[in-house]
């Protein structure tokens, strides 16, 4: 089996999770930026990040054969200060040349705040502008469904936004029909205690369609499975799914998403 | 917000749906879960904690459970999600609590 990880913070990893992945199948890792667990005090504190996430996780990546893609933000549990959040938009675009990265992400809404969604606004006309891909976080637990319409509204209205460039992650049940019947990429984080278990995931495949939709673990430092993504794999295949369809929604999905931005390359 | 629909394909089932083994793998763990929400509800109860706005909303939102319509999980994560249409003015913390709660009451524990 054969299988892309879309959405992982391997900085928080071990390269015990790394070696793991490949054993698993993994054939690539997507790293967004994300929030450390704490505010950074400055911009500086990006670039040093960016840096992390372009330069050496790559190279830590490459030492288990495994491609490594990144996405560059500001996150929205950060973007409730203005300041800082314009310091650090100002010094993405330096860091999009990298060959590395495929776009910018995790942006999106952490509590529906005027401020994160002005910085949310922010980062999509930059994506515009530099014609770039998009990777939407959505909230958690009672906030998603309000964030997720604030984000497909505001999506939908922006003139230069073509929504399947456009993925919007951790959707479940409530959300997902919402974000692929607009036309947008849908995907769905497995964590083990809050967004969506790979049984669920499995039943949102099965009643709203394969076609637009990837699955991730989005590991982190946080209570989740670097392995979560095959351990959907032998749900669906313990259903009777084929092997065709695993590899469909696991691998040709992601690759089908990832390659509008032409430095999403794969090895032979 | 804009109405246009972008079709999508129905999904479907595998042909051979294994019925008997969904609930052969799936039953064990769900029945589980069931007991330790019975359990916690039980317990905080016992606690004098059951008034606490999210366990108003777990136990609302159970009755989902036993109504006999289709689509349960989208119903419950309905039930326990913010209702509200407008960004809010200001962040009240980083983290959602899992629950919904009025915001004539302060609106989130912290």
């Amino acid at each position: 089996m054969r299988y892309i990880e879309p959405h992982g913070h391997m900085v928080s990893r071990t390269t015990d999770d790394y070696q793991a992945m490949v054993t698993a199948g993994c054939v690539a890792v997507c790293e967004p930026a994300f929030w450390a667990g704490f505010d950074r005090s400055s911009a500086d504190g990006f670039r040093d990040y960016f840096r992390q996430i372009t330069e050496y996780e790559p190279a830590r990546a490459a030492k288990f054969l495994l491609p490594h893609f990144a996405w560059l933000c500001i996150n929205p549990k950060e973007a409730e200060d203005l300041a800082l959040a314009a310091d650090v938009l100002a010094m993405i675009p330096e860091f999009l040349t990298k060959p590395n990265v495929l776009g910018i992400g995790e942006i999106g809404l952490n509590r529906n705040t005027r401020n994160e969604l002005k910085v949310f606004e922010q980062h999509v006309d930059l994506a515009v502008k530099y014609n770039q891909l998009i990777l939407v976080h959505t909230p958690h637990l009672e906030d998603k469904l309000k964030g997720t319409r604030l984000i497909v509204d505001l999506l939908r209205s922006h003139p230069g936004v073509k929504p399947e460039r456009v993925i919007i992650d951790h959707v479940e049940e409530h959300t997902v029909n919402l974000v692929l019947d607009r036309g947008f990429w849908a995907g769905i984080t497995l964590y083990p205690d809050s967004k969506s278990s790979p049984p669920r995931a499995v039943d949102m495949l099965e009643t709203s369609g394969h076609d637009r939709i990837w699955l991730n673990s989005a590991c982190d430092w946080g209570v989740s499975d670097p392995l979560a993504v095959p351990k959907a794999a032998f749900e669906m295949r313990r259903r009777g799914h084929t092997a065709a369809y695993v590899d469909h929604v696991l691998y040709q999905n992601p690759v089908r998403f990832l390659s509008q931005c032409p430095k999403f390359r794969l090895g032979a | 917000m804009p109405t246009k629909r972008t079709p999508r394909p129905q999904g479907k089932l595998p042909a051979a749906a294994a019925s008997r083994a969904l609930v052969d793998h799936g039953f064990v763990p769900v029945r589980a879960k069931l007991i330790e929400v019975a359990a916690f509800l039980d317990r905080v109860e016992r606690h004098g904690a059951a008034d606490d706005f999210r366990c108003v909303a777990l136990r609302t939102a159970a009755q989902v459970l036993l109504d006999g319509k289709p689509e349960r999980a989208r119903r419950i994560l309905e039930r326990l999600s913010d209702p509200t249409t407008k960004p809010d003015a200001v962040s009240t913390g980083k983290a959602a609590l899992g629950a919904w709660q009025k915001p004539s009451s302060p609106k989130r524990a912290k």
